[in-house]
């Protein structure tokens, strides 16, 4: 059992190897438990997400990485039997607080999920359904700003822009992940999480995620879950690596893929569990 | 693995192959077998439906057709219109009856009392009628003389079919000598036609089958269904979508749940017994009317919408809502913009199938009175009527040869009903069904 010391001198308990805090944090979560129903899934994690930085979740199937990232937009309350316990506080706010509102919330939690999910209308609509419902346009023509400049960042403009009418579903699968990255940027998120974004994707539509998540991580601050050992340290600052529901071991990317303290952390990442 | 394993090799390849070879006939025929109980089958249902079909179609056709005679008939002004003001009143009470008779043995001399009787007999009690409805419609026919046709008395149309035969003893006949001798000279003189009738569409219940028409029960029956549609689609749907995304998983809606699927599988008559007591017997309201009917098979459609609607619902993929929470939708714009518009088709398609039992049913419509012997045409819900499947059933029941017809000409104008409906409810689903 590590004490570690927590910002304003509370002590945190946490078996975490490394430093799991982050410069100017912009989530921190503390003490984190989820049970499904009676099974307990994520086990007391804490963990900061700082501002502006890309972390990549990573670790074993099942091992609780994408139900702890689904904790950071309340995903988790539309699953039946979930519940959350602990600390997860953004900006200063308890997100997990009875007054906190989802809505509003996952306006500034942006997320992109595993399999492409664009919506059965038209990439246009995609794009501008998040401005839509929150409002964030008044007129015609700024929401046609908003979708242009958003398909732009995710890099897709080019591709669609001839066709921005035509269905969302009939892209290829790269462009749909980027058109659900599109999608997610529209509403102005300061977070974005993705929930492996490219498990889905051949290795040139991949390629070109991951171009992009790079781009994306100078103005957002991006989680990502990631079975590819690689993608993590090609695209992330820091990484954490989870085990049967517990955070092992969170460092800077370079040192977890050179030099891991934990034993397990150094058998996952050498190929020899997972 | 155990050590039992070692002593086991692996079957000598060719040998294998020998095996497989010869189990393959085994299995091809055993195909085979299974692939033709299954045409068989098919082959069985489809005989029964041409079955079905033709015997429907070949009682029905004709029952849409029936004789006609053509009259020479006097308009006699003073006759017809004694108040002399034109009134529905006055041109009812005239003496149209006489003017046509006359016209009649103008043309078949009956000599004495008892062939003049036999004469009245040849024409539908409706020809009086058809004279003072004619002359109401268009006054500047009245002092004319001008050919009018009638629909012959259904005896005389069964006679002409070919239903009472001539070789007959006569006392065993309907129709005695003397009128086959009429009707005879009227078919030599050709004022005889065979056409599609006046009345199978726009006549209303009857005693009498050549006057007889379904347009009071059609008309019966759309009200009601509309009555149904109101109460049920709305009530349905919106249960299946609080019950799919809104409530919450606990006792009370599991019962609620299983009361659902129960109701569906109620018999229909004791919806009908639950109008009878709840609807006429708390409410007072009447008996007979389409609203009563309606709600009755609304309350009995209902579960059948909730159970296909909540399908439909359940199916919409969950990454699409994923993709709508993702994004900050709430519960109700994820139900209202995504999964109701990909669920409506699923939905609709519950409604065809529950509204298409609402429309031939019987049993329950007996217990609230619609099975009443009803002349006038319905013009409001409101009114006392009946539906096409009632008037199937009545018709089924009465004694006179005609009807026999009759019955499977409604039966197939109940078919082309459904078919419409159906066919415009398909149209709505294909028309809102994303294609991408």
């Amino acid at each position: 059992m590590v004490i570690m010391n927590y910002s304003n001198n509370m002590k945190l308990e946490t078996k975490t190897i490394g430093n799991i805090f982050a410069d100017n944090p912009k989530i921190t979560s503390r003490n984190v438990n989820v049970f499904y129903h009676d099974k307990q899934a994520i086990n007391n994690v804490s963990l900061d997400v700082g501002s502006k930085e890309i972390i990549s979740l990573i670790g074993p199937s099942g091992c609780g990485k994408s139900t702890f990232l689904r904790c950071f937009n309340r995903m988790n309350d539309t699953i039946d039997g979930c519940k959350v316990e602990g600390n997860i506080v953004l900006d200063d706010q308890d997100i997990y607080h009875p007054s906190v509102d989802v809505v509003p919330l996952r306006a500034k939690i942006g997320m992109v999920f595993q399999k492409p999910n664009p919506f059965p209308k038209s990439i246009y609509d995609n794009v501008a359904y998040g401005p839509k419902i929150h409002g964030l346009a008044s007129t015609k023509d700024e929401l046609d700003s908003i979708v242009e400049l958003s398909l732009k960042n995710a890099g897709l403009w080019n591709e669609v822009k001839d066709r921005l009418q035509s269905p969302g579903t009939g892209l290829s699968g790269g462009q749909q992940q980027r058109l659900c990255i599109a999608r997610a940027i529209a509403v102005s998120p300061e977070i974005i999480l993705m929930d492996e974004p490219c498990s889905a994707l051949d290795p040139i539509a991949t390629a070109k995620i991951e171009e992009l998540i790079h781009q994306l991580g100078k103005n957002y601050s991006i989680v990502i879950v990631t079975h590819s050992m690689q993608q993590a340290a090609r695209v992330s600052q820091r990484t954490a690596y989870f085990h049967l529901g517990e955070l092992i071991e969170v460092g800077l990317t370079k040192q977890i893929f050179t030099t891991p303290q934990d034993k397990q952390t150094e058998a996952y990442i050498s190929g020899r569990i997972g | 693995m155990s050590n039992n394993n070692k002593n086991y090799t692996l079957m000598d390849a060719k040998k294998a192959e020998e095996i497989v070879r010869s189990n393959v006939k085994k299995r091809k025929r055993k195909d085979i077998v299974l692939k033709s109980i299954g045409q068989f089958a098919i082959f069985v249902a489809l005989s029964f439906l041409v079955f079905l079909f033709a015997s429907i179609f070949a009682k029905g056709i004709p029952g849409f057709f029936q004789h006609y005679v053509t009259l020479e008939v006097n308009l006699d002004q003073k006759r017809l219109d004694p108040k002399g003001d034109l009134s529905a009143d006055s041109l009812y009470s005239g003496d149209a009856r006489k003017l046509v008779l006359e016209a009649l043995y103008k043309e078949i001399n009956p000599k004495g009392r008892k062939q003049k009787k036999a004469a009245k007999k040849i024409l539908s009690s409706n020809a009086e009628i058809r004279v003072a409805q004619m002359v109401l419609e268009n006054p500047s026919l009245l002092g004319k003389t001008i050919p009018i046709t009638f629909a012959l008395d259904d005896d005389i149309d069964s006679f002409l079919r070919g239903y009472i035969k001539r070789d007959t003893p006569e006392r065993d006949r309907r129709i005695n000598d003397t009128v086959i001798k009429f009707v005879n000279v009227l078919v030599e003189k050709n004022l005889v036609d065979y056409k599609f009738s006046d009345y199978i569409l726009s006549g209303s219940a009857s005693r009498s089958p050549e006057i007889a028409g379904v347009k009071g029960a059609l008309i019966g029956s759309i009200l009601t269904l509309f009555v149904c549609f109101i109460l049920s689609f709305p009530i349905g749907v919106a249960t299946a979508i609080y019950l799919e995304g809104f409530a919450p998983k606990n006792r009370i809606t599991e019962i609620i749940e299983i009361n659902i699927n129960n109701l569906a599988a109620v018999p229909s008559v004791v919806f009908g017994i639950l109008g009878l007591a709840i609807f006429i017997g708390v409410f007072g309201m009447p008996r007979s009317i389409p609203l009563v009917g309606g709600m009755v098979l609304g309350i009995m459609t209902l579960p059948t919408i909730i159970i296909s609607s909540r399908a439909a619902i359940s199916a919409v993929p969950p990454s699409i809502l994923d993709a709508a929470y993702g994004v900050g939708a709430s519960k109700l714009q994820t139900m209202f913009h995504h999964v109701i518009p990909l669920a409506i088709p699923g939905m609709l398609t519950g409604t065809i199938i529950g509204m298409a039992r609402a429309l031939g049913e019987t049993a329950p419509l007996l217990m609230i009175g619609m099975v009443a012997f009803i002349v006038d045409i319905p013009n409001s819900i409101q009114e006392p009527a009946t539906v096409l499947p009632v008037q199937i059933f009545m018709w089924a029941d009465f004694a006179e040869r005609m009807f026999v017809n009759k019955t499977s000409s409604a039966t197939i104008i109940l078919l082309v009903f459904l078919i419409l409906m159906n066919g415009i409810a398909i149209f709505l689903r294909n028309k809102l069904e994303r294609r991408w």
